[in-house]
């Protein structure tokens, strides 16, 4: 299985149904959204969304605060199988072609090959060292050489690695906020997914460690697809590809970012954009 | 718009009032406190230290209860023990008026052990149960019909007075499965009584985990199994370590539920002391709270019983003020490590 090489050898045996990598290498993960809807109960905060997020490249979603961003990136993990009487009623998120949202598609797998950085920057309560291997070690990854080598890999990929080498074993919560977030962000890379998801990652963070990170997303391009909801339509302009402007759930316009900022074709986009409203 | 002067001074009067109705109802729990502390503390201390080195009365620690024998002897007044007073009159041939009073001399060491022994059994079942479905209410459930039906039941539970459960105890385990009086049926009617506190207190603390914990770890790939074990359960544990420990403190101090069930009045055998490893579950035993009721009720009372009643309500105490006093010097240790 040659298109499995990212895949820690452990994890592929037990899992029944898997995102494949596609054959070419160079062609990374695609996200192709069609006419999808979707309900927290009664209420309906996404209305047929269709959008393709093309691979190794930065995507991404803005629009005023409840406008169903979030809601969409979470839908790509199936996140929002947490969230009670949160549902899907129409409409399909196919990931390099294998429909997620499949009754025998395996969720964890899922996750392990959709990362993702939270708003709220989440280190867990261990040392720097173990939220790092976490992920390793609950996919079964326990050799300590191999778990070494991942870490301080992920570390170096989330440009942490020099801030933290002296101390990995001290606990995650001693570090800045902006730190925290990348700790975030390396601990996502370690398990080595083809799409990390970012949820307004900058969004408590000061201009230092925004910029550190929006660098960060820049090299992390080359390798992963990203897709980060934010507010901050500047940080949009800075760092994405294409851009898809959300209002009242539903997707006004999806193109290449400088197309987006510069020459919107939806009247709403460009008012939002030069901040009319929103 | 200000109020007129009269008004003002109503206001102030009535601040002042309640101020003092609320500083002197504090007072009133303080002194009631140190009241029963010090009654049983200096009473129950007269029993458990003595002036002479050891300092401690290891007797009343240590031996199970015995008789005690009051007499005149040559103008001195004696009191001795069941085996005191048999060796006495080996050597002594005169007869003496005597006066026997149960339980008063010895000690209490069955009914330390016997607690002990209940406590330990009861809270293994209850944590274990307790637990499993505070993980199941909190981590897997999804709020329904069903679910609330559950919760209603845990409430009601957990209202259900003490010698109620004593009833149902004896019902079902000693009479129905056939246990008789044992540690086993103590053990289940003492864990289904604190389950629904542990329960309660379990869920809360779980549910007190931030959610981004959980989803940082199921976005990692994670099973819901290896979140909860990994990521939840391990930041819950100071919070079931403290329902625990009013857990602990009510199973060893309930007297209605294991009168029925597993208190014996009196036993010369300790606990371990069974011809095979099985009769272990099936024995009953001594237990303090029991042990004081039939000090102080079930026999006779004189000067000579007000010294075991009270030594054993110190002791009672300052068990049940360890097991407490390890439960939080644990709790602390792991919430040193996890803050947020």
């Amino acid at each position: 299985m040659v298109s499995l090489i990212r895949m820690p050898e452990l994890v592929e045996e037990k899992l029944p149904r898997r995102i494949e990598h596609p054959a070419n290498e160079i062609e990374a993960a695609t996200i192709e959204v069609r006419e999808l809807d979707f309900a927290y109960g009664n209420h309906q905060v996404l209305h047929d969304v269709g959008l393709d997020v093309p691979a190794r490249a930065v995507t991404a979603f803005i629009g005023p605060s409840g406008c169903g961003k979030t809601t969409l990136l979470r839908c790509i993990n199936r996140m929002n199988d947490l969230i009670e009487n949160a549902r899907i009623t129409r409409g399909s998120i196919h990931l390099n072609g294998v429909d997620i949202n499949a009754p025998d598609l395996d969720v964890v797998d899922l996750r392990r090959r959709v990362g993702m950085v939270f708003q709220k920057s989440n280190p867990f309560p261990k040392s720097i060292y173990e939220n790092v291997s976490y992920g390793l070690r609950i996919a079964g990854i326990n050799k300590r050489s191999q778990v070494d080598e991942a870490v301080e890999k992920s570390l170096r990929a989330a440009a942490l690695w020099d801030e933290v080498k002296e101390r990995l074993d001290a606990n995650a919560f001693g570090l800045s906020g902006g730190q925290q977030q990348r700790l975030c962000i390396a601990r996502a890379l370690a398990v080595e997914p083809d799409v990390i998801l970012m949820d307004e990652p900058c969004s408590a963070l000061d201009p230092i460690a925004t910029a550190k990170i929006e660098e960060l997303i820049q090299e992390l391009k080359t390798r992963y697809t990203i897709v980060i909801v934010t507010h901050n339509m500047q940080q949009a302009g800075r760092v994405s590809d294409h851009t898809g402007f959300f209002y009242l759930g539903k997707l006004v316009e999806f193109g290449p970012t400088t197309k987006i900022f510069t020459n919107p074709s939806e009247k709403r986009t460009e008012d939002y954009i030069t901040g009319r409203f929103g | 718009m200000i109020a007129a002067p009269s008004n003002r001074h109503r206001s102030k009067l009535l601040e002042g009032s309640l101020f003092w109705i609320f500083r002197i109802g504090t007072y009133l729990v303080l002194l009631c406190a140190t009241y029963i502390f010090l009654d049983i503390g200096i009473k129950g201390g007269r029993t458990v230290f003595q002036k002479a080195a050891p300092f401690i009365n290891l007797t009343f620690l240590t031996e199970p209860p015995q008789t005690l024998y009051v007499f005149d002897y040559q103008g001195k007044k004696m009191e001795l023990s069941d085996r005191e007073f048999r060796e006495w009159k080996v050597t002594h041939k005169e007869d003496v008026d005597v006066t026997s009073v149960s339980y008063s001399a010895g000690g209490i060491w069955p009914c330390i052990v016997g607690t002990g022994l209940l406590v330990i059994g009861s809270m293994t079942l209850a944590l274990f149960v307790g637990i499993s479905c505070a993980i199941y209410l909190s981590e897997y459930s999804r709020d329904g019909r069903f679910i609330r039906l559950i919760r209603v039941a845990i409430l009601n539970l957990a209202g259900v007075p003490s010698i109620v459960f004593g009833l149902f105890g004896f019902g079902l385990f000693v009479i129905f499965f056939g246990w008789n009086v044992s540690l086993l049926s103590g053990w289940f009617t003492l864990g289904l009584m604190v389950l629904p506190a542990i329960i309660t207190a379990s869920e809360e603390s779980l549910r007190a985990v931030p959610q981004g914990l959980r989803e940082g770890s199921l976005a990692l790939g994670a099973t819901k199994w290896q979140t909860v074990r990994k990521n939840v359960l391990p930041y819950a544990f100071p919070g079931i370590l403290t329902s625990s420990i009013l857990g602990i403190a009510r199973v060893a101090g309930e007297t209605a539920p294991i009168m029925f069930t597993a208190a014996y009045a009196m036993r010369d055998e300790m606990p371990w002391q069974v011809p095979h490893w099985t009769n272990f579950f099936f024995q009953g035993v001594m237990a303090l709270p029991y042990h004081i009721y039939v000090v102080s009720s079930k026999i006779p009372q004189n000067e000579y019983t007000e010294r075991v009643q009270y030594g054993t309500a110190f002791v009672f105490l300052v068990v049940v003020m360890l097991i407490a006093l390890t439960s939080i010097l644990l709790r602390e240790k792991q919430r040193r490590r996890l803050s947020w």
